[in-house]
């Protein structure tokens, strides 16, 4: 099973788990597995059927540009983290 | 140096190389047409009424005085704009921008937030005319107490900027019950944190724990063209702006958000451009000058001067920071904790996150926990500033880690490479690091000229930093066209503010073998080239090079099917190798392609190449790290500090044209110098800005700067085809540090605010010499 990071903040809602097994083979199928093991998660990462413009997904080191259709392996680590704007 | 082949020992032909810049002729012979040369018949010039006050309710406004002025032809306030309500948000690329506030910032409505916010607006025939009007429009404000730093803003009964503000963000502001925090106004838009290992622990395993506070104070870009702005709204409804700006297409898409209008428009024709650093990255007067064009039926230019560039244009944030940090005798560090919050200014979008993930990027700590804040103030809306968030955060960092240097008795570099990210360590925001370049440039420093020479004199101090910044990747486009004579023109969607135009020019004339002065690079407004992202995030070499590299492999492809063609033989069969196309066997002579070129129209017709790429989002596709030694000397008597020399290593991955490379690390460190010694926006005690030029807004100029001196360090990034890494930005990272610790090796003066200007230093060496000179004379008595 692939392997989400929870962001530091959102530990609350994951009974203070930094690290969650999850299944899925795209981020989309991800978050909905995180949803059905915590409720109210998925509202902090999607908004209008897409990933937050607030967020950015890593996915084994590489930040993916796809949103939820970005794709999972089995073992995979997945890092939600602050979009960013440069200079 | 080359071989006999003609390439470098990387096998290049033109990548490596120092041809003369595309845009060096126009722009050293004064040719170079720059915003404000712009002028169409009939064109009117726009002015902005500003707001006297930093924080004020807008009970009314009357301009009909203005309008009754000869030579008025329009007057526009905020109740020209559409009501976008709340929280309108804009897709720009892949970035997300509030329009609403946006919107707010290009006009205000009813109330202004900073010294200098735009109020209405004059088109006239003269700008003398329009300044004239602008005296007449009378507007009658409600004075409310300014809030001008995070200190005052995040108490919790502090002035109110923005009712309607909500804290929020992937993470929770302070409620511990709620992730988006409670439901009530405040000026924290918004808290992020990154939390690894258990900092207790780590503090209990060291040595030695230091807890410092920092602080850094607003500062400007600088660039020294003003921000302009000429719109022409055509009689079909469509405008045309003609912009200085870093991102044609997020000129077109804001300004469509904030009039409500289609991108398709609009058409963005960027011109050339003096200077940005990240600063015209947004708009401010292009939906004024379009509302203008419109009421008036006219062209309407409209240029800031320089003291509205610094009371109204997006300087970076001040900020605060605690830091907490320990080792062991040795000198590893076992654990740090961040606390750092930002001025946004007047809306909320200042660089606190990116600031909480680059503060301890350089080193591989095993327990952190960083905390980061948006904060909004009475001060300017900040915009991108070269590696935005990240140069305050390392001044706080890399000092602190200069005093643990000190305690463990250890070489500061020899600290930074025991304790260096390499592959494989988890940044400050979590994800690992491919591979990176973080501990050679703090090699290349410590094997370097400068820091193995003996600094001698009194007063006399060196220090070193490191600093850590992304990568962008994003959207790009571009496009290859092959004349006939074997020349090449390149279509471009980056705006050119650092040589992206020789670099690209570069890429695609070592892929199609030919020079780099036969490609021509050409940057097209929104109409004729794809969509492409901003200039900025230290993406453009990278990202849109690799566009360029995609569009020029297309080309290359159809140039082999004509070559094909030609010899009656099968694509697969033709070869290209150093600049020639050749068949499999014998029985054709090779051809260079220019040569091939003039037999376009008989094989096919024209070649057009494209490329156009997403490369992935910011951080996506490499990160950069530099490292700085700076010398100085400190007069004891005045405060003032002398630079006496600057070295930076920095990791470029593969250095396309390095001369470019070399100068955006000295612009980079020069800036950085600037930020560490003199710059400072002074506001009064009613938030009225007092510095609002360069007389008193203090740059480094050649007097101020030795030759700095730049190593080229080239650590290949593994997710690109030709190794590159941005160099635009990481430079200006480490400076400020560098410099605060050389003045403490130099006085015995620890300096935690920045500038470190005459005055705030010298006050500091009087309160170190005052305990001195009373235990003196008490030994004396």
């Amino acid at each position: 099973m692939a392997t989400v990071v929870i962001p530091a903040l959102l530990r609350k809602l994951t009974d203070g788990k930094d690290r969650v097994a999850v299944q899925g083979r795209n981020i989309g199928q991800v978050i909905e597995d995180l949803e059905r093991q915590f409720p109210g998660l998925r509202e902090h990462l999607v908004e209008n059927g897409d990933i937050k413009p607030s967020i950015a997904v890593s996915v084994d080191g590489e930040m993916g540009a796809g949103g939820l259709l970005d794709p999972v392996r089995e073992s995979s680590e997945i890092f939600f983290i602050p979009a960013l704007g440069g200079g | 140096m080359a071989d006999s082949n003609g390439t470098n020992k990387d096998g290049y032909k033109v990548i490596g190389t120092r041809p003369i810049r595309h845009d060096g002729l126009e722009k050293v012979t004064g040719q170079a047409k720059y915003g404000a040369d712009f002028s169409f018949p009939g064109m009117l010039f726009g002015k902005i009424l500003r707001s006297p006050h930093a924080h004020a309710r807008i009970r009314s406004i009357n301009f009909d005085q203005a309008l009754k002025v000869p030579g008025v032809h329009a007057v526009v306030t905020g109740a020209d704009l559409p009501d976008l309500g709340h929280g309108a948000m804009a897709q720009v690329g892949e970035l997300v921008v509030n329009t609403s506030y946006l919107s707010q910032n290009v006009l205000a409505r009813g109330k202004v937030l900073y010294d200098g916010h735009a109020v209405a607006a004059v088109a006239a025939t003269s700008p003398h005319i329009a300044e004239e009007a602008l005296r007449l429009i009378e507007v009658d404000y409600e004075i409310l107490p300014p809030v001008m730093a995070v200190e005052e803003a995040m108490k919790p009964d502090a002035p109110i900027l923005l009712p309607e503000l909500r804290s929020k963000f992937i993470a929770s502001r302070t409620d511990p019950g709620s992730p988006e925090g409670p439901d009530k106004p405040t000026n924290i838009a918004a808290h992020i944190q990154f939390k690894r290992g258990d900092t207790e622990a780590g503090f209990k395993a060291a040595d030695f724990v230091i807890e410092r506070e920092y602080r850094t104070n607003t500062v400007h870009q600088g660039y020294i063209e003003p921000h302009n702005a000429l719109c022409i709204y055509g009689p079909d409804g469509r405008i045309t702006i003609y912009s200085s700006t870093q991102g044609m297409f997020s000129v077109r898409t804001l300004t469509a958000n904030v009039l409500k209008m289609s991108d398709g428009d609009i058409r963005v024709v960027p011109v050339e451009i003096g200077g940005g650093f990240g600063g015209k990255t947004t708009i401010y007067m292009e939906p004024v000058a379009a509302l203008l064009s419109k009421k008036s039926g006219r062209p309407v230019k409209m240029v800031m001067t320089r003291a509205e560039v610094l009371r109204a244009s997006g300087p970076t944030s001040g900020a605060k920071f605690k830091v907490k940090m320990g080792a062991t005798k040795d000198g590893k560090i076992t654990a740090a904790e961040v606390w750092m919050a930002y001025e946004a200014g007047a809306f909320p979008g200042s660089p606190f996150a990116p600031g909480a993930m680059t503060t301890l990027g350089p080193y591989d700590i095993p327990n952190t926990k960083i905390d980061s804040y948006d904060v909004v103030v009475n001060r300017p809306k900040v915009a991108a500033y070269r590696a935005p968030g990240s140069p305050a955060s390392a001044f706080a960092c890399e000092c602190a880690i200069d005093e643990l240097a000190e305690k463990c008795g250890m070489d500061p570099l020899d600290m930074r490479i025991l304790n260096g990210s390499h592959e494989g360590t988890a940044q400050p925001a979590g994800p690992p690091f491919k591979k990176i370049g973080a501990i050679e440039t703090a090699q290349a420093v410590r094997n370097s000229e400068h820091y193995k020479s003996k600094l001698e004199g009194p007063n006399r101090g060196r220090g070193v930093a490191s600093g850590f910044w992304f990568n962008g990747g994003l959207q790009s486009s571009a496009a290859v066209n092959i004349h006939n004579d074997g020349t090449v023109s390149l279509v471009l969607g980056s705006v050119d503010i650092g040589g992206s135009r020789a670099a690209m020019a570069m890429i695609a004339a070592e892929l199609l073998g030919v020079d780099a002065t036969d490609v021509r690079p050409l940057v097209a407004d929104t109409d004729s080239i794809g969509y492409t992202d901003v200039t900025g995030g230290s993406r453009v070499t990278l990202a849109s090079g690799l566009a360029v590299y995609e569009a020029a492999n297309d080309a290359l492809r159809q140039l082999k099917e004509r070559a094909a063609k030609l010899w009656e033989r099968k694509p697969e069969e033709v070869e290209f190798s150093g600049g020639i196309f050749s068949a499999k066997g014998n029985g054709v002579p090779p051809m260079k392609l220019k040569e091939l070129a003039t037999k376009l129209a008989r094989t096919g017709g024209p070649i057009t190449g494209r490329g156009a790429v997403n490369a992935g989002a910011v951080g996506a596709v490499g990160n950069a790290f530099a490292t700085v030694c700076v010398d100085v000397e400190v007069d004891k008597d005045t405060g003032k500090v002398q630079i006496l020399r600057a070295t930076i290593a920095q990791d470029a991955g593969r250095a396309i044209h390095p001369s470019y490379v070399e100068g955006q690390m000295q612009g980079g460190v020069a800036q950085g110098i600037g930020w560490a010694l003199n710059e400072e926006y002074f506001y009064d005690e009613k938030g009225v800005l007092r510095n609002t030029g360069f007389l008193d807004y203090r740059m480094p100029t050649c007097l101020d700067l030795p030759m700095i001196e730049a190593i080229v360090v080239e650590v290949p990034n593994p997710s690109h085809p030709l190794g590159i890494r941005g160099v635009g930005e990481v430079g200006i990272v480490p400076p400020m540090a560098a410099v605060a610790n050389a003045i403490y090796h130099a006085v015995g003066v620890r300096m935690r605010e920045l500038p470190m200007s005459p005055p705030r230093l010298l006050k500091a060496i009087l309160a170190q010499r005052r305990p001195q000179e009373e235990s003196q004379a008490a030994a004396a008595d």
